[in-house]
């Protein structure tokens, strides 16, 4: 009968095309709205990295001014990024798996290849311990050493569209790219990776792309370079050299670690409260001890990357979703009861109210699945919207298998919900009462 | 075939009771062609659609084919209705969308036959009514005759043993009028028990019985006068 039914809904639908379009439109500009929003809000709120998201810790200590805290909200939190002696301090401990201080760093970059210009490539200053932290892939060789760390080693790992672009894909390690004109030797490429939010680094931005070349955080500031990021200062310093910037109060840079067990973040915290109480006797962090590690989805929450607009905008779009499911109740409601006389001729010939309520139920599943397919379309270009209008959308705007399976389900469970009622409506009918009228 | 005793129907709206049926009380055997009549608002619609299960009575007792129907829930009734009875309505009832094939196979989906069966019924039905050359037209693309005969074929595709007529001539001209009161006659000779409503005194002689109603009530049930033979209109069906 499913078959049959299924005719007779595609039948009905043609029959008041506009009433049909009508409907699936509501049910598609409900699901299109709400989807956009959803994805945006899925994307934005999900988990980067799943696997050990709970074991990764983004560094806070408060060596902020006396006077103010950084942050007026949660406690008056610690400021998010650290001074650069402070970082190389927590660089000292052993009671991480891995861990790494880092920068947003910028390179001109060319290879000895004449036919290829040199172009500016973003690039992440940061410490070997990064790629075994954050999981990071690799097409061709590997991380640098922990020598090389200290020795500020020329050395350069590459993304897997830097290498293409500098070497055609071809695995480079051991080839020679030269960063503001200075040769470094290649020793690895990464693989695809571009975890989602872009959680280590939240002052470039969480919805950007990984970075297109890794150096030795000792590079950077063996050439006296700065970070292409945010510079936070509380006090009033004399700073006439990069040292005097090294040795400065300024926060600058971040600082990750991995703590596995829960003895190792209890030891880790005794080590940063520690060393801030060395501080505060050289009087340096003169607020109250309040050092934090916060794991990869904390980091985010409290970094706000989900804004309160975010979850509000959610919001307002499943309630547009229920005004669209409204409308379609009203309009499903003047279909099915304008067709109230041919109810009543089946009913006469023989169709129980099951077999009516079943065969409505097949045409709302019908107009859910083509208003699922409408607002899908409209996700598509609604996203499509979003990443044209929005700088740093790129990579958020995207539909992804769950969302359109999401679509078409909720969209479903939607138009079911909105014929309920019409369908219980026109099960009740007297089929004695329309079989005179029609 | 059918016994009604004291069948009563009433419409209550707010405090206002209508008395549409008032202890109808009635036999009508297997293989009759029973007409009703009575003028309007004497309960002869109410009671093809008690008749025809559409309705459920106040009170009383109907016993068809045997069974006590009286107080069936929906689902038996909706069954009883499609294995037992064909409706034939006033205004054919025909459902627009559907080709005059799928029309006829409305009650035979319900009956849950196989499509092999449903063919062979529909193509029977079809050939009985003259119509199996219509099969893929569309209602509107018929002539009034032509869609009661479509409805005709409906109500016997799924071989009920009661046909229910309500006023079966009374949108069409007298010609196809005629056509189709043979064909019902056509159709009861070969064992089917009709009642069939009616406004029409000639109609009415034609059947076997008249039963005619009154305030809800069987006010007369005397056999009707057979029709003159030598009349001209019946003649001309003959003919």
């Amino acid at each position: 009968m499913l078959s049959y039914y299924s005719k007779l809904a595609w039948l009905s639908l043609k029959r008041n095309p506009l009433l049909s379009a009508l409907m699936v439109g509501a049910i598609a500009l409900g699901i299109g709205v709400s989807m956009t929003t959803l994805t945006l809000y899925y994307v934005m709120s999900s988990d980067p990295m799943p696997l050990k998201s709970d074991r990764v810790f983004a560094v806070q200590l408060d060596s902020w001014s006396p006077d103010e805290p950084y942050y007026d909200r949660d406690g008056g939190a610690p400021p998010p990024q650290l001074t650069y002696r402070d970082a190389m301090a927590l660089m000292e401990s052993d009671i991480p798996t891995h861990h790494a201080t880092m920068m947003h760093r910028g390179f001109a970059v060319r290879t000895e290849n004449e036919n290829l210009r040199q172009e500016h490539k973003s690039g992440r200053a940061t410490y070997a311990g990064f790629f075994p932290m954050f999981d990071v892939p690799f097409l061709y060789g590997g991380p640098w050493t922990k020598e090389q760390d200290e020795s500020a080693a020329r050395v350069v790992v590459l993304s897997r569209e830097t290498n293409e672009k500098l070497f055609g894909g071809a695995d480079s390690v051991g080839e020679i790219a030269y960063l503001d004109a200075e040769p470094f030797r290649v020793v690895g490429v990464i693989d695809s990776w571009q975890p989602m939010p872009l959680f280590y680094d939240l002052n470039n931005g969480a919805f950007t792309e990984t970075e297109e070349l890794f150096v030795p955080f000792s590079v950077p500031i063996s050439k006296e370079y700065g970070a292409h990021g945010s510079t936070n200062c509380w006090k009033p310093e004399m700073i006439e050299s990069f040292q005097d910037f090294l040795q400065s109060e300024c926060v600058w840079v971040q600082h990750w670690v991995q703590l596995d067990t829960a003895a190792q973040q209890d030891a880790y915290q005794a080590f940063m409260d520690g060393y801030a109480t060395e501080q505060k006797a050289l009087g340096r962090f003169q607020r109250p001890l309040d050092n934090r590690i916060n794991n990869i989805m904390e980091w985010m929450e409290f970094r706000q990357v989900v804004g309160d607009d975010n979850r509000l905008l959610v919001v307002l779009a499943f309630m547009f979703l229920v005004i669209c499911l409204l409308n379609t109740v009203g309009l499903m409601l003047a279909k099915f009861l304008n067709r109230a006389p041919l109810i009543g001729v089946r009913r006469a010939l023989g169709a129980s109210k099951s077999d009516v309520a079943l065969q409505h139920g097949v045409e709302v599943f019908l107009i859910g699945l083509l208003g699922g397919l409408g607002g899908l379309l409209l996700s598509y270009f609604g996203l499509l919207a979003v990443r044209n209008w929005y700088r740093g959308y790129e990579y958020l705007a995207k539909l992804n298998p769950e969302m359109v399976a999401t679509s078409i389900v909720l969209a479903v469970l939607a138009a079911i919900v909105a014929g309920l009622y019409p369908t219980w409506h026109i099960t009740r009918i007297q089929p004695a009462v329309h079989l005179k009228t029609q | 075939m059918l016994s009604m005793d004291s069948i009563t129907k009433v419409y209550r709206a707010g405090v206002i009771e209508t008395h549409a049926l008032r202890s109808l009380s009635l036999e009508v055997a297997a293989g009759e062609f029973v007409a009703v009549t009575g003028p309007s608002g004497s309960g002869k619609t109410t009671f093809l659609n008690i008749a025809g299960l559409l309705e459920a009575p106040s009170g009383g007792r109907y016993v068809l084919d045997d069974v006590d129907v009286s107080t069936m829930k929906d689902k038996a009734r909706s069954q009883t209705r499609n294995e037992k009875i064909g409706f034939i309505f006033q205004g054919f009832n025909l459902i627009p969308d559907l080709n005059i094939a799928d029309n006829v196979e409305v009650p035979l989906r319900y009956r849950g036959w196989s499509r092999s069966e449903r063919k062979q019924k529909i193509d029977e039905a079809l050939e009985l009514v003259g119509l199996s050359a219509r099969k893929q037209h569309l209602p509107s693309q018929l002539s009034g005759g032509q869609q009661q005969r479509v409805a005709i074929a409906r109500a016997l595709a799924g071989e009920p043993k009661l046909l229910l007529a309500d006023e079966p001539t009374g949108n069409l001209d007298s010609l196809m009028a005629r056509q189709v009161m043979e064909l019902l006659e056509q159709i009861n000779e070969s064992g089917t028990t009709i009642i069939m409503v009616t406004h029409d005194p000639e109609l009415a002689r034609r059947a076997g019985r008249n039963v005619h109603l009154l305030d809800g009530q069987v006010s007369d049930f005397q056999p009707i006068e057979p029709p003159p033979a030598e009349s001209e209109d019946h003649v001309a069906i003959v003919a």
